[in-house]
């Protein structure tokens, strides 16, 4: 066998010819190390600047990015954006349903206006029925005076961005059991809705930061009781932990207490996950050969994290904290409408959800559900937001 | 007859970036029980042509025009055109494992950790063959014992774990070979396995080749392999084949440029110590700014500048245990003693887990050592660093310096090339901001590169770019001693030249003193002015460079260079004389250099300035060698 091999491999013309077959072109050794315009314009570009192309990439996530814009747009300029204040209560329209927006009336453009309403108190069910009427166009103002405010506490205005016309009425969401408009209540309540996540998950980075920072460098006894601290801390119920926490805020604090106190109370709870994130993080960053090399030139462990380590997963607690923001939001709301949050005069999402509690209630004037909508889409916003976040933060893989 | 044929095969790769041709219109045929060798460097395409051939191509792959026709001599199935079959479907599935067979080079990955040896080779027995759960199990053991398994009956039931790498390997031949493939892939079979294993395996596809007549596409980019394993070769570069024949004609007859540059670039064994390797890429040092600023050394060539004495290094291991773990220990090194010459590049060879790396960690102060002492020679005789703290530690950590084997992981991705070179000088508060530029770029020149590349990050660069900006950065702080810790094992050939000629320029301009750890001993063979040889955490032989290669006294040094492949036709490796792994047991060694547990590893010195490991000979022999 070996022998015929041999003889095979040594046949230079006999039994089977192999063609020498050298390529034409001319060898240039620098093609391999070329660069494209495009190439030149990436590899000049910083980690954040990589980041945000790929981040581009992510349509949806873009699109949640704007989204949420638009959403918090409504927490500086509430007062303007909205067309009552909060707690502006009209006890001729109450359980007012959505007034429809319209165009043309009798087939003549007036642009956007509402009709006025009509109301009879319907006796065998003793409720107020309300009903269009088709003679009563009433116009909406843009750019307008309407209910006076205190601007961020400080000015007193009355500009609004559109108001109802004169004399008239523009509930586009209806009103609740009280007369109150459910549209400006949910621009109110954006205000707290939607920051209380941002600031628990500001209190919930630093603790992360600190508690997995230290365990994740300097490991050993400190790695260790801080493990166990976020084991025990997750092994408690959750829904009844934030009861009881919240139970115990006094009666007798003023809103903007409350308000901080819960987002204490949810930041002071979320930052286990983020500091098991931060931990593993830091492990796998402080292997990396890079680190190491500075440590051989002598860096000192708070150079080694702020210029090797940081850097490296800053753009990771950034998505995984965007990721968290939605559960801060879900719950604030269920504590709010269970009772145990912000009451009113503050409004938020949850404050208003808890008009909602009695089925009987929803049944009949469905529109008290309408807080349940931009929650929905804030929390799926902030998902795709951070997942989008997430495929970008390691821009060198 | 030619069982695979691919004729003018183009495959397109459609990515964010736009769209990127890999393979351009590649032509080559494997004829029945031949060995085609595919050599080419990373990135050439010679991967995206095995994944063609596999039907393993990603979907962002399109295969835009060609055949690749695949022929069976045993007439099993029709001859099919590959290209045309759609990659999941049943038709490819029957062809993927059962006529066309394929061994990775990591061994370690390709092995499910879950299942026994047994039932991961059985498994293509039984999806292809259509044979029973016993009848399987008959035909594995029977392939084992074919590739050579020690007790194939136990290897049944062995576990990956379990196993060697080497061991791990012949398994990955068994699975392949065991429906009979006409056609086996060997993407860089041994590139992951010590010399000495590496030579076993390319013995064991030899054979297995002869015993079932079966054709290997041999994919690598060793010329040592390919003139000892291939009837033809094919030579691709960017995609494109560069030149093709037999192994006759492309060794004793180049005529590409590139075949040419590539022959030119390797090392081997009969190259004059004058002799210089002519890199495809050359680059110029200019060292004369650097030479300026330089501090001279000042401990006189060839003294001692660095002193291993007696270092012995133990790691804890834990196992398991829910509560109180118990711990065993492993000895790294074993009474090692060295001596680094000033102005000398001092090589340590080794196969995995020899302790060659951990020497060169103890002597950084990246690992503390248990027992021994470090010393070092600051101008004013040599002292120990091993308890350097504060300040005098930062002073020693200035004048050694390390190369990394790695050089994608060994720079910051998320600084500029400015901010990795201004580094070290930032952290020993050298210099003002403007002389830290300057600086960076005197280093960018030194090491042949455009001093615009300052702003780029390290992604922008090729393996080779990168490995001369580590370089840089070790010679920022003007070290005296710097340790090389395998720097070109992660390069191509054609890169590790040129970057092989740049360290040795360096030494020559800057007076530098090397510890160079390799495991490629022509590459040590190069570039060391001295070897010493390490095995299991001690060392085993010490000498010149010329007098260890030329004339190795130590077992395993012989053992070593016997199965180093040489990139030449007429000095291919004795298969016979292979000596199955039993060289790197240091209790099998014949007498007097056989060492047991505990023995201490006396050096003995054998011939002038050549010491080996010879406890037997303690004693007899006058002076006890401290290999100085």
């Amino acid at each position: 066998m070996t022998g015929e091999r041999s003889d095979l491999t040594h046949a230079p013309a006999g039994k089977r010819e192999v063609e020498h077959y050298v390529d034409p072109q001319p060898f240039d050794p620098g093609s391999v190390e070329e660069l494209t315009p495009e190439q030149e314009r990436f590899y000049q570009a910083s980690q954040w600047q990589i980041m945000w192309w790929k981040f581009k990439r992510h349509k949806l996530a873009v699109w949640s990015g704007v989204v949420l814009i638009l959403f918090y747009l409504c927490v500086p300029f509430a007062e303007v954006i909205a067309p009552y204040t909060a707690n502006t209560r009209d006890s001729n329209h109450l359980y007012a349903p959505p007034q429809p927006l319209h165009l043309f009336h009798e087939g003549r453009f007036v642009g956007p206006f509402v009709y006025g309403m009509k109301s009879e108190l319907d006796m065998t069910n003793l409720k107020w029925v309300f009903s269009e009427d088709r003679t009563d166009v009433q116009p909406v103002r843009f750019f307008c005076s309407g209910d006076p405010y205190k601007f961020w506490g400080l000015l007193d205005a009355d500009f609004h961005l559109f108001c109802p016309a004169e004399g008239g009425t523009l509930f586009l969401l209806g009103t609740d059991r009280l007369g109150r408009d459910m549209l400006s209540g949910l621009i109110y309540g954006a205000r707290i809705s939607l920051t209380v996540g941002l600031v628990g998950v500001a209190i919930s980075i630093v603790l992360g930061l600190f508690f997995g920072g230290i365990a994740g460098y300097f490991g050993g006894i400190a790695d260790n009781v801080i493990q166990r601290i976020i084991e025990i801390m997750r092994s408690l119920p959750e829904l009844p932990l934030w009861m009881a926490l919240s139970a115990a805020l006094p009666v007798t604090w003023n809103p903007v207490w409350i308000y901080f106190g819960l987002t204490i109370i949810l930041g002071l709870l979320d930052w286990p996950g983020l500091a098991r994130a931060v931990r593993s993080k830091l492990l796998s960053l402080r292997e990396e050969e890079y680190a190491q090399a500075a440590v051989l030139m002598g860096a000192k462990p708070k150079r080694v994290i702020t210029r090797h380590l940081l850097p490296g997963f800053s753009s990771h607690v950034i998505a995984s904290a965007s990721l968290s923001i939605p559960s801060m939001i879900l719950g604030e709301t269920a504590l709010s409408f269970l009772n145990l949050g912000l009451r009113r005069p503050a409004v938020s999402w949850g404050v208003l959800l808890n008009e909602a509690q009695n089925i009987s209630v929803v049944t009949v004037y469905p529109w008290l559900m309408a807080p349940v909508i931009p929650i929905i889409i804030v929390v799926l916003a902030f998902n795709f937001l951070g997942d989008g976040l997430r495929d970008a933060a390691d821009p060198y893989k | 007859m030619n069982v695979l044929s691919v004729e003018e095969l183009s495959v397109d790769f459609h990515t964010a970036e736009g769209r990127s041709r890999a393979v351009d219109r590649v032509s080559f045929a494997v004829p029945e029980n031949r060995t085609v060798a595919l050599v080419g460097e990373s990135g050439s395409g010679k991967t995206v042509i095995s994944q063609t051939i596999m039907g393993l191509l990603p979907p962002v792959a399109e295969i835009s025009s060609g055949k690749v026709v695949l022929s069976d001599p045993s007439g099993e199935i029709e001859p099919v055109d590959i290209a045309t079959l759609d990659r999941k479907g049943a038709k490819m599935r029957h062809l993927r494992g059962n006529r066309v067979a394929i061994i990775f080079q990591e061994p370690m990955t390709s092995l499910s950790p879950l299942h026994t040896i047994g039932d991961q080779i059985g498994e293509a027995a039984e999806l292809h063959r259509g044979v029973g759960r016993a009848e399987a199990r008959e035909l594995t053991r029977e392939m084992l014992r074919l590739v050579r398994f020690p007790d194939p009956q136990r290897g049944l039931d062995a576990y990956p774990f379990e196993l060697s790498g080497g061991l791990r390997q012949r398994a990955m031949i068994a699975m392949a070979m065991i429906c009979h493939p006409a056609l086996l892939i060997a993407d860089e079979p041994t590139t992951a396995l010590d010399v000495t294993i590496q030579a076993e395996i390319l013995k064991l596809i030899k054979d297995v080749q002869s015993e079932l007549r079966m054709s290997v596409l041999m994919i690598t980019h060793d010329f040592g392999v390919v003139a000892n394993m291939a009837d033809e070769v094919v030579v691709i570069y960017h995609g494109r084949i560069m030149e093709r024949g037999t192994a006759e004609q492309l060794f004793s007859n180049p005529q590409h440029d590139y075949l040419k540059a590539l022959l030119n670039a390797v090392p081997s064994f009969d190259m004059d110590r004058s002799e210089r390797l002519v890199p495809i890429r050359p680059i110029t040092v200019k060292a004369e700014d650097l030479k300026k600023s330089r501090p001279d050394c000042r401990v006189a060539p060839g003294e001692p500048l660095v002193q291993v004495k007696d270092v012995t290094k133990r790691f804890t291991l834990r196992k398991g245990g829910l509560l109180g773990a118990r711990t065993a220990t492993m000895t790294a090194l074993d009474q090692v003693n060295l001596t680094i010459r000033r102005g000398e590049c001092l090589g340590v060879v080794g196969e995995s887990g020899s302790g060659k790396t951990t020497v060169a960690k103890t002597i950084l102060r990246a690992l503390d050592i248990n027992e021994g002492e470090i010393l070092y020679n600051k101008g004013e005789g040599l002292s120990d660093v091993s308890h350097l703290r504060g300040d005098a530690l930062m002073d020693y950590r200035r004048r050694v310096q390390l190369i990394f084997q790695d050089p994608f992981s060994s720079l910051n991705p998320r600084m500029t090339v400015n901010d990795i070179l201004t580094e070290p000088l930032e952290i020993h508060g050298i210099g003002t901001a403007e002389e830290r530029a300057e600086r960076a770029r005197s280093l960018m020149s030194l090491v042949g590169l455009d001093a615009r590349y300052l702003r780029r990050y390290p992604h922008s660069f090729s393996g080779g770019q990168r490995q001369r900006i580590g370089i840089a950065r070790a010679l920022a702080l003007n070290p005296e001693f710097i340790l090389c810790d395998e720097p070109t094992s992660a390069l191509d050939v054609s890169v590790q030249a040129q970057i092989l000629n740049l360290l040795q320029d360096l030494k020559r301009d800057l007076g530098l003193t090397y510890l160079f750890v390799s495991h490629n001993l022509a590459v040590v063979d190069y570039i060391a002015d001295r070897i010493v040889v390490m095995c299991r955490g001690r060392v085993v032989e010490v000498g010149e460079t010329r007098e260890v290669v030329s004339n190795p006294l130590h077992p395993y040094t012989r053992a070593l260079l016997s199965a180093v492949p040489e990139p030449d036709l007429n000095e291919k490796l004795d298969f016979a004389a292979l000596d199955a792994g039993r060289a790197s047991e240091p209790g099998d060694w014949p007498e007097p250099f056989r060492l047991g547990d505990g023995t201490v590893p006396h050096l003995i010195e054998m011939k002038p300035d050549h010491f080996v490991c010879a406890p037997g000979l303690y004693g007899r022999h006058a002076q006890e060698g401290t290999a100085a």
